[in-house]
């Protein structure tokens, strides 16, 4: 069977950024969503919320390509739902 | 098409007319466990509600039985199930959830001899205290015990009514001799039975909390699909229905499930006195003894006896107030009873220091007769 | 680049949010439990079907997962120890129009309620059953569950695990369940499609969801740190479609085998043959 799907030109796709959004008092340090990140944009931060779980922060490396492409696989992974992905289309 | 509610005069067993009366209370929902002696109200029902417009459902044990109708009467239907001692055992757990959720259901526990398998075609009483305590913790529950097809027809009528109203499991404490005596059973006209709803919230869904009572104790019941979106646990529980497991929670709430009964024992409690205005010496009987009882008191009236007879028709919450007002006057409290001394306790309990009282004990598997009654009273008479 | 952020504004809330009781967050869920990201894709589903909150009915049992009917904002049952399936049962029958859903675990469901289990597969009765199974029993502290892989331990097979567990897909599908499937609590958005599909069918619906209990699993089985169960699913899992069932046992050597291997169509409800009876018998 011939695949049907075509190659689109690399100029034309329009890549999402994504804002993300973190209950802090809901964390609990599972660090799924460091984990499952495809683009390694999160890391565990120094600072502990007042249970003293360590919230999840940006790494701030975009030029490394650690920018957040709003798949939102953190929002629908992380067991506390303290995280989600505002997406945002790049013009 | 067969109506519902079949008015007129009818020669019934005991556990057919405990089925139509279900039906005339508005129960629309059965689930249950064939066993021995009280199959015939499940077979009953699986033969009328297809006519009439009910679920029926055998289950696969009393578990799933008693499961069912919790979830039933949550989603709005006057629920019910039959069974017997063993079944009744395989309940308990979920009757102390319905005490918990405040769900109206209506149990009949037609006796058998007990323990464990005993006598399955037999008859007893055993099952009483069982009836108040067979769930673990401390809880008020309504039972009420029938002596014939009438009154188990008239009795399964206010065991809805009650379960609607006080919004708790109720139990209807029959036993194999009334389950299985046929004797005329007079249906009214419809319009003539007075029947009882659960009360409903009249706030807005936003400003409901499904466990906040009024002043009777009573919280109004929601059910499921109205929009109001509560949330119900069998853990000790705040008034939004929220677990809340602190010793000061639970102080609260089962305080007020015991007390929702146990203010309202004079609308709950319901007895038959005969012959006491002048008694020294009074039968406390219930259920199917009631009836060698009262002939029993009668043959010692004409002895000269000063004998009277009190018949609970309820038996949770006892009727203390009865016995405590009485035992001001008799000298001698008589309990037939088919076990080794149940409600013999509680009678012996209120009368403690004003009478004396006297256990005429039967282990289940036949009935007491008047004249071994007679005899308890002549004797008790002579001391 | 400066647009990448981190939002810390507390007033906006997540979008699970509209169909949760907020109020009682955080949840007493541990680090890197499966069964929030279970009731997540359960909530998108129910978006994606469009099913409206006032007719979600959320019946569950006891254990960890027994707690999620409280946490959501439908009308939700947390029923005694094995026992959500007759009560959604009795729910179900008498309000037809609703969707009534059991969410439980694997004790719950297969050990103490097995039996309803299989007599609500039998008897086609219309509910969507999700097990959360991780494996043992963790609210309890981690004692052996009938799902616990052979030689696994726990705190009550110290030395480990002699007893076989069940293939519940398996159990299932000899039970006449329509449909059958597997997922695991990180292929979530498998799993919301999955769910989606069944929450469109009618009869008695089975997905188990395979799901990390890090603390009380975890610890005494190597998989110590929060996100070990779930990078042992990342690893070991296949998707195959249409398995058959007698095939997808677990066990710890082997691949997880996930998919939605069931979908009978055309088989009547218990609702559906109750009624035509009752038409019968009126029509005499």
């Amino acid at each position: 069977m011939q695949a049907s799907s075509k190659v689109l030109p690399s100029q034309r796709v329009k890549v999402s950024r994504g804002e993300i959004h973190v209950i802090k008092e809901r964390c609990k340090q599972c660090n799924l969503c460091i984990d499952f990140c495809p683009t390694q944009v999160l890391r565990e931060s120094d600072e502990a919320n007042e249970k003293g779980y360590h919230v999840p922060e940006l790494v701030e490396e975009p030029e490394k390509g650690n920018t957040c492409v709003a798949c939102g696989f953190c929002q629908v992974i992380c067991p506390e739902y303290a995280i989600w992905i505002e997406a945002r289309r790049d013009e | 098409m067969r109506k519902a509610v079949l008015t007129g005069k009818h020669f019934w067993y005991g556990n057919i007319a405990i089925a139509e009366g279900a039906i005339v209370a508005g129960c629309r929902f059965f689930a249950g466990y064939p066993i021995t002696p009280a199959s015939e109200i499940a077979e009953h029902i699986s033969r009328r509600f297809p006519e009439i417009g009910g679920t029926f459902v055998q289950f696969e044990d009393e578990l799933a039985s008693i499961a069912a109708m919790l979830g039933a009467s949550w989603a709005g239907a006057k629920s019910m199930t039959s069974t017997s001692g063993p079944g009744f055992s395989l309940m308990q757990e979920n009757i102390g959830l319905g005490v918990m959720m405040e769900v109206p259901i209506v149990i009949v526990n037609v006796q058998r001899g007990a323990p464990s398998t005993g006598l399955p075609t037999l008859t007893a009483q055993g099952d009483v205290m069982q009836t108040k305590w067979g769930s673990h913790g401390s809880y008020e529950i309504i039972a009420l015990s029938p002596d014939s097809p009438q009154e188990a027809f008239n009795l399964t009528i206010r065991c809805f009514n009650l379960a609607e109203k006080y919004r708790v499991p109720v139990i209807l404490l029959t036993s194999e001799t009334v389950g299985h005596s046929a004797g005329k059973v007079v249906v009214p006209p419809k319009d003539k039975i007075e029947l009882v709803q659960r009360k409903k919230p009249k706030v807005p869904p936003e400003d409901y909390l499904p466990y906040k009572p009024d002043e009777d104790l009573i919280p109004p019941m929601a059910c499921a699909g109205e929009g109001y979106a509560f949330t119900t646990t069998g853990l000790t529980h705040d008034e939004k229905g929220y677990p809340d497991t602190t010793a000061e929670a639970h102080e609260k709430l089962v305080r007020r499930l015991n007390d929702k009964i146990r203010r309202h024992l004079k609308d709950i409690v319901d007895v038959e006195e005969e012959n006491m205005e002048d008694a020294d010496i009074a039968v406390v009987s219930y259920g199917q003894v009631s009836r060698p009882a009262r002939k029993a008191v009668g043959m010692a009236r004409e002895d000269g006896i000063k004998a009277g007879s009190i018949k609970l028709i309820t038996i949770w919450p006892f009727a203390e107030h009865v016995i405590h007002r009485w035992a001001k006057q008799v000298e001698y409290f008589v309990v037939p009873e088919l076990n080794y001394g149940q409600i013999y306790l509680e009678v012996k309990r209120e009368a403690a220091g004003e009478a004396k009282s006297l256990l005429i004990p039967r282990m289940g598997g036949k009935l007491i007769t008047p004249t071994e009654i007679y005899r308890e009273i002549k004797k008790v008479s002579e001391k | 680049m400066n647009e990448q952020t981190i939002a810390e504004d507390k007033l906006e809330l997540h979008p699970i949010d509209k169909w949760l009781r907020s109020e009682r967050m955080p949840h007493i869920w541990c680090p890197g439990c499966g069964i929030g990201p279970t009731l997540y894709a359960w909530i998108r589903a129910l978006d994606r079907v469009g099913i409206p909150k006032e007719k979600v009915v959320y019946v569950s049992g006891i254990g960890c997962c027994g707690r999620g009917s409280g946490y959501l904002d439908v009308d939700g049952f947390h029923t005694t120890h094995g026992r959500a399936i007759p009560f959604a049962i009795g729910l179900k029958l008498v309000k037809p129009e609703l969707c009534v859903n059991v969410i439980s675990g694997d004790g719950d469901l297969f050990s103490i309620g097995g039996n309803h289990f299989i007599h609500a597969c039998r008897r086609n009765v219309d509910l969507l059953v999700i097990c959360t199974n991780n494996f043992i029993y963790g609210m309890t502290g981690g004692q052996l569950a009938p799902t616990t892989p052979l030689g696994d331990r726990s705190t009550t097979s110290p030395y480990g695990n002699i007893e076989p567990s069940f293939n519940t897909p398996h159990l299932a599908d000899a039970s006449g369940a329509v449909y059958v499937a597997r997922w695991t609590s990180i292929h979530v958005r498998r799993l919301e499609k999955s769910i989606a599909e069944a929450m469109e069918m009618k009869g008695f619906r089975y997905i188990e969801v395979l799901s990390p209990c890090p603390v009380s699993y975890g610890r005494r089985n190597k998989l110590p740190e929060p996100d070990d169960i779930a990078e042992w699913f990342r690893q070991s899992s296949i998707i195959r479609n249409g398995a058959n069932t007698s095939e997808v046992q677990i066990e710890k050597e082997k691949p997880l085998i996930l998919g939605n291997f069931v979908k009978r169509v055309g088989k009547p409800t218990f609702y559906e043959l109750m009624k035509k009876l009752e038409e019968k018998v009126r029509g005499r």
